[in-house]
């Protein structure tokens, strides 16, 4: 593609598409439509020139060809669009002003929590991330036809159930906004962190999710969750390099070669923190990103503020009182206090039952039984994490750890 | 458009005639039904005789079949439904939440299929 339209495809898509799927009130017309005056961009900019207002042209050019194709198309296919014609016939203009940003209402609509998760995720990349369905169902691992089908599903339900497109109102704000974030923060991790595959980084996936993230910010200027949510994502992505040593092996946080930190996403992710902190409204990804920013604000591991750490632990365990959350709180008493006490948390049969068969459980629960010196234990539990995860970079990182508790156990292997 | 709330219970867990409970929930589903009319909207919904008063037809090759039941397996039941008109499906959810029997039970909400 011609670098020119390749620039304008990435800066304008997703803002086109929502302001198309605003005014056709149907994703799938609105899509075709862009298509359309996609292929009459490429046929007609390289040689008159990219218009001054792209984002513009190319919305006046879809309602046009939007139109085309209802025309063209049988009573009974027309029935079956949302809002159908109404709103298409209104004077186009010479696509010159500025189009509204719908994006918001776009990106609420997507993570509607009527959708599954995994509906709200792939609609979100698919249209707001402008990745394809073939690029989403690579990152989520899944065959492209399922992908293609669980996007169609999503795409027919908010159709037929009405699930409108809107901002929420101020009162369901709060409730709606976490579920946006829910989903940008799962498609960060999975980029991050994910389940299989011997790349520990996607880095497609973390970039998106930042870049998406950085809109919500920009839309909801006056809420401190995106931002905190933008910081946290900014301080994981920080110790990007750092994560793996050369040869592709997850290094831990305490052993990282902080040096290889990136100084300007910390920064950046602090400066991200202190917007959202000088709100003075704290919500779970607050705490989060606070947590986050003790641990890259340390100069060494050992001069981590770990007693900080479980002080915040305790605040968000009032949002979110789950046992992943409990789990981390179990490490940063370990680290504040001693190893012993942090086993004693895991300890508690509710946690245990609860996270059985989740891999961080096993390996936590191993690293603590290694740094009390219980090491034919701590054995058998990176054996059972490692039983518990595809993933090939943590399978790398798991076998050190037992090659290592090998050469200070006689028989163990 | 117009949605069904569709209202699932498990009997074992949902208040039993003559308690203070019951009474308490038909106080709660007669402010339900006034609110929905307070708000405008036109709506009917009745609640359901148990499944053992149930009898189900079949027609098959011209013949009917007529059977008992059915006894479902699981444990919980349609107990009653409303089908109401609203602008959306955020209204339609935030109304399901209101359904006196939420708390006990669940509340299904589906499109009609408008012909």
């Amino acid at each position: 593609m011609d670098g020119a339209l390749e620039s304008v495809y990435r800066a304008d898509r997703g803002r086109v598409l929502a302001r198309l799927i605003g005014i056709l009130g149907d994703f799938d017309l609105a899509e075709e439509a862009l298509a359309d005056a996609w292929a009459a961009a490429a046929a007609s900019w390289p040689a008159a020139g990219v218009p001054d207002n792209p984002a513009g042209w190319l919305v006046t050019t879809a309602r046009r060809k939007a139109v085309d194709r209802l025309r063209s198309e049988t009573a009974s296919r027309r029935r079956q669009r949302a809002w159908g014609e109404l709103a298409i016939t209104w004077d186009l203009g010479d696509g010159s002003d500025p189009i509204p940003d719908d994006r918001l209402r776009l990106i609420f609509t997507c993570c509607h929590p009527a959708l599954s998760l995994e509906a709200q995720v792939a609609l979100t990349l698919r249209s707001l991330g402008g990745l394809t369905t073939e690029e989403v169902a690579k990152a989520f691992l899944i065959s492209p036809s399922a992908m293609a089908q669980r996007v169609v599903r999503a795409k027919r339900k908010i159709r037929e159930a009405s699930i409108a497109y809107r901002v929420p109102s101020p009162d369901e704000l709060a409730g709606r906004l976490g579920a946006v974030l829910a989903v940008l923060y799962l498609i960060f991790n999975a980029g991050y962190l994910p389940p299989s595959g011997t790349e520990l980084v996607n880095v497609d996936l973390c970039d998106e999710a930042l870049r998406l993230c950085g809109v919500v910010v920009e839309l909801l200027p006056d809420e401190p969750e995106p931002l905190a949510l933008a910081a946290m994502m900014r301080f994981q992505d920080a110790r990007r390099q750092a994560r793996l040593d050369d040869d592709g092996v997850p290094v831990t946080l305490e052993d990282q070669d902080r040096s290889r930190w990136d100084g300007k996403g910390v920064a950046a992710g602090l400066a991200l923190l202190e917007r959202a902190q000088d709100m003075g409204r704290e919500g779970p990804y607050g705490i989060k990103a606070s947590i986050a920013a003790l641990h890259v604000a340390a100069p060494r591991s050992d001069l981590t503020d770990w007693a900080a750490i479980v002080r915040l632990y305790d605040r968000l365990l009032a949002w979110e009182p789950t046992t992943v959350v409990r789990l981390n709180r179990a490490v940063a008493v370990a680290m504040a206090d001693s190893p012993a006490a942090g086993l004693a948390l895991l300890d508690d049969p509710e946690l245990a039952q609860g996270l059985t068969g989740y891999h961080l459980y096993a390996a936590t629960r191993a690293d603590l039984l290694r740094r009390s010196g219980r090491l034919d234990e701590a054995v058998v539990w990176y054996g059972r994490a490692r039983d518990q995860t595809d993933n090939v970079a943590e399978h790398r990182f798991l076998d050190k750890r037992l090659e290592q508790l090998a050469a200070s156990v006689p028989g163990a292997n | 458009m117009r949605y069904m709330l569709i209202i699932h219970n498990d009997p074992e867990l949902h208040p039993t005639p003559g308690s203070p409970e019951w009474d308490q929930l038909m106080a709660d589903y007669g402010e339900f039904s006034k609110q929905l009319v307070d708000r405008g909207h036109t709506f009917t919904g009745d609640p359901l005789n148990d499944p053992s008063t149930a009898t189900t037809i079949r027609v098959r090759d011209g013949e009917t079949l007529t059977v008992d039941g059915p006894f479902a397996e699981t444990k919980e039941w349609m107990s009653g439904y409303y089908v109401v008109d609203f602008d959306s499906l955020d209204h339609a959810l935030a109304a399901a939440a209101m359904v006196p029997s939420a708390k006990y039970g669940s509340v299904e909400v589906r499109p009609l299929a408008e012909m």
